[in-house]
């Protein structure tokens, strides 16, 4: 691997860093919102993604001149980037808010009910509920859960 | 291929905009329901949502049925560029079964979400409730990648609400939905990434126009990750058996009728996007290269049929134990998939079919008993077959179809299973298949037990369940009936359907073959 490929896909590299940043966060943290913070770096690696693949070397950006009827002008010399995936990662980043805000209001509510947010803590009070059902429920049927 | 430059936008009747109409009929119904804000006029519009929704899949359903199919231009722009609707055997089949769930799952609603949600938050659910219908309907239904996720997302995220609605019976609800959105959310950002890395190759998002792309340009890495990543993510949704810690909970702690739905559909149009990526997008050829799938899937599809069977043997919870079971039944579908033969994939199809209505019978009868006796734990269920009879023997019903009796939907997709795996030469697949049914008999028996063979727990109300659940209960256990009978729908479907999935790009040819061509006539 030679300086020039590292460099060459450099969006690549950061994308790469950035997403398994991401992931590690959300698999390893124990804070609720601590996990959705690392599902948003994990999503906008996603982002950075797509968008680092619409650039074109070289390329302006895609606005094409019109004249004074409004009519396209657009001069074939002159290289644009690639304007869709920018289009795409709109919609992805309204999806991610959607998504952090829906978690967000589920942590609200999980502080309410729960009253931690920490994955441990809840983990052991669900633990402790299913261990007294099936107490009550598992000896009623004569056996083990 | 004309451009929609040159050719004029023709889709003059309505009967040209069913595949959009599909779609947008409960994508406008949630914000009105919000809109409005009553809850009666709520489950109304919701209700009359699904029914249009269900005479639009059948009317496309029966125009696709001779394996043509419909591509519709979104806004008149011709594909590639424009996004495209495309409906044929394979997702009309699937927008079927999801239009018919969802109108038979309201009127079960009404009084279930009545007795397990407080009347404040009805109308939110309605409007949740239509949204999941639109997203999974949109999944289905769109010839674009980039659709399919944004699709995808607004049915996970309604989903993700519908089943916290658990709360107020369970606060674990909350703790299901929560994980649940996180491990949805993994699963959808993978695609994303999947989907990233075809577009990167190929510069196009509509999948026929990948698929052709594709196959000119053969494989490479970029390719192969793409595939990878779009098997995962959608693996996640699809509840594969290693990805599938999400469901037993979500399944358990929601709302007795979102578990009907979500047990029903929400799985199966992610088999169906698996399907379509696999086979029509990615070609049979690349992906089976090395037999891949069999030697990948086929061994996680069996973990899943008896690993998850056995689960449910020693469960208490009648609930939790069909959560496991639809696991278990998953990886049926996974099988017919990993087979790799026309046979194999209408097995796969059938059972998603087959199997949607089996625990749609089944789940409505968990809503009853939940609305009767407040649990589903089996100590607090026991006799109530006898004091809800029709409930009870719909249970019957649904559990012989579960293993695959004679006579019963599920025996028809096992048999074609069985016929597909002796097909491939796998004789001992087909051992393990009936095995894995011997351990249905099982769990399905110990329910059947409770139900029938004990006297009704004093704390229960002895009463059946409200007309309102038992007619959709029965329609659905009655068709569990039907198309083990009559399976001239169902198997045709499925193998006009397997038969366009394993044709791969021709499958997926640009110019439609028969027919078709409603959006934007040549």
């Amino acid at each position: 691997m030679t300086l020039e490929f590292f460099i060459g896909h450099i969006n690549y590299w950061l994308f790469i860093v950035l997403m398994m940043t991401g992931f590690y966060i959300v698999v390893s943290a124990g804070n609720l919102v601590k996990k959705v913070v690392g599902l948003n770096i994990f999503q906008v690696a996603v982002f950075m993604l797509y968008i680092s693949i619409g650039k074109v070397t070289g390329g302006t950006a895609p606005i094409f001149p019109t004249d004074r009827m409004g009519k396209i002008k657009a001069d074939p010399e002159i290289v644009y980037s690639n304007p869709l995936p920018h289009v795409l990662i709109l919609t992805a980043i309204v999806v991610g808010i959607a998504t952090t805000s829906l978690a967000l209001a589920l942590i609200v509510r999980i502080r309410e009910a729960y009253n931690t947010i920490e994955e441990d803590d809840i983990l052991e009070i669900d633990a402790r509920t299913a261990r007294a059902e099936n107490i009550i429920h598992g000896e009623a049927m004569g056996g083990r859960a | 291929m004309a451009t929609a430059s040159e050719t004029p936008h023709i889709a003059l009747t309505l009967r040209d905009h069913l595949p959009i109409l599909q779609v947008l009929i409960p994508l406008c119904t949630a914000p009105l329901i919000v809109l409005l804000g009553d809850r009666r006029v709520a489950w109304g519009l919701a209700f009359l949502a699904a029914l249009l929704s269900l005479v639009v899949s059948f009317l496309l359903m029966m125009q696709v049925m001779d394996g043509s199919f419909i591509s519709y231009h979104l806004g008149g722009w011709a594909p590639p560029i424009g996004i495209e609707y495309r409906i044929d055997a394979a997702n009309a089949f699937v927008l079927l079964l999801i239009s018919l769930t969802a109108t038979l799952v309201l009127p079960f609603a009404l009084r279930s979400v009545a007795d397990e949600i407080p009347a404040r938050s009805h109308t939110l659910f309605y409007a949740c409730f239509t949204l999941v219908l639109t997203g999974l309907l949109g999944v289905v239904a769109t010839g674009d990648a980039f659709n399919v996720f944004v699709f995808l997302e607004i049915s996970s995220l309604a989903t993700y609400v519908l089943v916290s609605q658990g709360l107020y019976r369970d606060k674990r609800a909350l703790s299901a939905a929560y994980d649940y959105l996180i491990m949805g959310t993994i699963g959808a950002t993978f695609f994303v990434i999947g989907i990233g890395f075809l577009y990167m190759t190929t510069g196009t998002l509509n999948m026929a126009d990948m698929a052709e792309r594709l196959a000119g340009q053969g494989s490479n890495r970029t390719v192969q990750a793409a595939f990878a990543f779009i098997v995962v993510g959608m693996g996640l949704k699809v509840a594969i058996y290693p990805l599938h810690l999400w469901l037993p909970a979500a399944y358990n702690y929601a709302p007795s009728a979102v578990t009907v739905f979500l047990a029903a559909t929400s799985t199966k149009a992610a088999v169906y996007v698996l399907l379509r990526f696999m086979f029509s997008v990615f070609q049979p050829e690349f992906v089976f290269d090395t037999n891949l799938l069999l030697w990948i899937l086929a061994p996680f599809a069996l973990l899943a049929m008896f690993a998850a069977s056995l689960i449910a043997v020693f469960q208490t919870n009648f609930k939790r134990m069909l959560a496991y079971s639809s696991i278990a039944q998953i990886g049926y579908m996974l099988l017919g998939i990993s087979l790799f033969s026309v046979t194999g994939l209408s097995a796969t199809m059938v059972h998603l079919f087959n199997h949607g209505i089996t625990k749609a019978a089944l789940f409505m009868a968990v809503g009853a008993l939940v609305l009767r006796s407040g649990t589903t734990f089996y100590d607090r269920i026991e006799g109530m077959g006898r004091v809800m009879p029709l409930t009870g023997a719909a249970v019957v019903l649904g559990g012989l179809s579960l293993i695959g009796v004679p006579g019963t939907a599920g025996f028809i997709s096992k048999w074609v299973l069985v016929q597909a795996a002796f097909e491939a030469d796998l004789w001992w697949i087909a051992l393990l298949i009936v095995a894995s049914s011997l351990l249905a008999v099982i769990y399905m028996w110990r329910v059947v037990e409770i139900l029938y063979l004990h006297t009704p727990h004093p704390e229960a109300i002895h009463k059946e369940a409200p007309l309102s659940m038992v007619i959709p209960m029965w329609i659905a256990a009655g068709a569990c009936v039907w198309f083990g009978i009559d399976t001239s729908l169902t198997m045709g479907a499925a193998n006009t359907a397997a038969t366009g999935l394993m044709g791969g790009t021709d499958g997926m040819a640009l110019t439609p073959t028969v027919g078709g061509l409603l959006g934007n006539g040549q």
